[in-house]
């Protein structure tokens, strides 16, 4: 009888014992890459990197890069925000308990992780080749359609956000708008969304901290430029897009600079979803 | 006889409450075609890319699934390499995040004390926030030379077990498909790990604390109470782990090795479809093109599918609870 309780104990010790160390290792993996980040881009930067362009290769900056991702991160924002929101508005207050808003809403969490290098392929198709027919080869890659594919990596989290805070707002603002008569779209516009404003915009700077990191739509559709630009109609340099090239030659130097790059969108993206955290510790929407 | 006079609807509310209605209507219509525009998204991505790459999906057909010949300058375009190698880089993911996004979701659910869960839980979600592309540069950097300098260790324990010992024979270069697994793996360690702990937290306690109260040791419960009632939401983080690993380019591409021979060593240079795809789209023209977008198409699908799985099987959890 000892026996088999003794076995039961030393079972528990060694499960309990292999799961504490899984999460020591998932914290390892973390710190570890976090801890060379920090190193090898901090010893990369300089002043250079936000004075000079990238077409001076190794004693040139990233300074187009920089204006470009910030440029193109604003415009996908600018795209996805308006349609996000009112896409969630409809599930959460037209379509809660409708089999189209159950398809839909299954559907985007599919879209919300897709694979982005497709939501890539798929721009590419339907804006840089119909762009480049159009202008005759005069327009193809562009800055608007490297916007347009990440403008999909964000839309699904926008809409996500704002379908769930929207039907965290209680039931009885609904009932005492409407009982004065108010008409809906005014009750949803100046009484709901402003009602759950927090956490629509926790949506929006979740969505802007998905798309920022982005690389793999931006290959074929923004392209990357060496020298700086602001039309929305050539190609564009983006930070991710210039470190994907710079990791991929063998060049210390080149190396070095993707490394700084790399420093400055982990810090944005990683302060961007410190931040959404904090603003939001209570009410918890999950993003898998 | 005495008239009960209503007082008639003075006329401007009449009306007020007809453009009301028509504000509202055209108000719906907006708000309803956004919605669609979802739908739109996903329906146009698949078709999208299934046109860009009709000449080669309708011209070789069956063929470009089969063949392991690649040759863009005989416009010789066979699929089977990039497939293999995302199908193989993505189970070794699963294979290792598996047991270890269960572990965390373990630690965090029974074992750890109240103060710890929140940060530790906080940190390991990070993982999912730090960009693909840092993932990448971290394994070809720091990871390749890692794995180059453990391999002939592999090569002589794991590399002479019978039949598996071919897996890990081969020389130490560090990349290839072993490596892209553990990177992977790392990348969708915080997606699975998240939902197993957020399932495994809406087990009613009553259920634990009668196992418990019966003399159970708490890995008794874990294995017997609290995963037998989460089974499906678990099955459906694993497969959502599984989606994420399929698709995913920036972190593997440059721990794959770019090559298209097909080898039975896991230690080989490898190849996947989106870093196919991601490496040669750029000076690809015609057919090789048309065949890379087909890859994407076939990706989609194939995570598509995957996610179905995945989103169906967090759906019973949640009916289970009456949610």
């Amino acid at each position: 009888m000892s026996a088999v309780y003794a076995r039961r104990r030393v079972v528990n010790v060694i499960a309990l014992g292999l799961s504490g160390l899984a999460t020591l290792i998932g914290l390892i993996f973390l710190v570890w890459i976090l801890e060379i980040t920090v190193q090898h881009g901090f010893s990369a930067m300089k002043p250079a990197l936000f004075t000079k362009i990238t077409a001076y290769q190794a004693d040139g900056g990233l300074v187009n890069a920089i204006v470009g991702s910030l440029e193109m991160d604003l415009m996908a924002l600018l795209i996805c925000t308006p349609i996000g929101v009112l896409a969630g508005t409809y599930l959460a207050e037209y379509a809660s308990s409708t089999r189209l808003g159950a398809s839909i809403r299954f559907l985007n969490d599919i879209l919300l992780s897709a694979p982005s290098i497709v939501l890539g392929l798929f721009v590419y198709v339907i804006v840089v080749l119909p762009m480049t027919e159009l202008t005759h080869g005069r327009i193809s890659f562009s800055a608007f359609a490297g916007s347009v594919a990440l403008a999909l990596i964000g839309l699904p989290v926008i809409v996500r956000t704002t379908d769930e805070m929207l039907r965290l707002v209680p039931g009885t603002l609904r009932e005492a708008a409407l009982s004065l008569g108010v008409p809906q779209w005014k009750l949803t516009v100046q009484v709901l969304m402003r009602a759950a404003f927090s956490g629509i915009l926790t949506g929006v700077l979740l969505a802007l901290a998905r798309l920022a990191g982005e690389t793999a739509p931006l290959l074929f559709t923004a392209f990357g430029n060496n020298f700086m630009t602001v039309n929305p109609l050539n190609k564009m340099a983006s930070l991710p897009q210039t470190i994907y090239q710079y990791t991929g030659i063998a060049d210390a130097a080149l190396n070095a600079i993707a490394w700084a790059g790399a420093l400055l969108i982990t810090l944005f993206v990683l302060a961007l979803s410190l931040l959404t955290r904090i603003m939001f510790s209570r009410k918890k929407v999950s993003y898998e | 006889m005495s008239a009960i006079s209503a007082e008639p609807i003075p006329r401007d509310t009449e009306h007020r409450s007809r453009t009301d209605a028509r504000h509202d209507f055209i108000f719906r219509l907006i708000l309803r075609f956004c919605a669609l525009l979802v739908l739109a998204a996903l329906l146009g991505a698949a078709l999208a890319t299934l046109w860009g790459g009709r000449d080669v999906l309708f011209k070789d057909g069956l063929h470009f699934l089969l063949s392991s010949e690649w040759n863009p300058v005989e416009n010789q375009f066979g699929a089977l390499a990039p497939i293999a190698g995302t199908l193989i880089t993505s189970l070794i993911a699963l294979m290792l995040a598996v047991p270890v996004s269960f572990g965390i979701a373990l630690f965090l659910t029974e074992i750890a004390p109240n103060w710890m869960r929140g940060p530790v839980s906080a940190a390991i979600e990070l993982l999912a926030a730090i960009p693909s592309i840092i993932y990448g540069m971290w394994g070809l950097f720091v990871f390749v030379p890692f794995m180059s300098s453990i391999e002939p260790t592999l090569n002589d324990t794991l590399g002479n077990i019978p039949v598996i010992g071919a897996l890990f024979q081969g020389p130490p270069l560090g990349l290839g498909l072993l490596t892209a697994g553990i990177v992977l793996a790392v990348m969708i360690l915080p997606f699975i790990s998240s939902v197993m702990r957020e399932v495994f937290q809406t087990v009613p306690a009553r259920l634990k604390e009668s196992s418990y109260a019966l003399g159970s040791t708490t890995w008794e419960v874990v294995w017997d109470i609290v995963l037998p009632y989460t089974r499906s939401a678990v099955i459906g983080g694993i497969f959502l782990g599984l989606g994420r690993a399929l698709g995913e380019t920036m972190a593997v591409t440059f721990v794959l090795g770019n090559s298209y021979n097909l080898t039975a060593s896991l230690l080989m240079p490898g190849t996947s479809i989106s870093s196919s795809i991601a490496n040669e789209f750029n000076e690809a023209t015609e057919l090789h093109r048309s065949a890379l977008i087909a890859l994407g198409f076939l990706l989609f699908v194939v995570t598509f599918i995957v996610l179905l799985i995945a989103r169906y099987m967090l759906r019973q959890l949640a009916r289970k609870e009456g949610r």
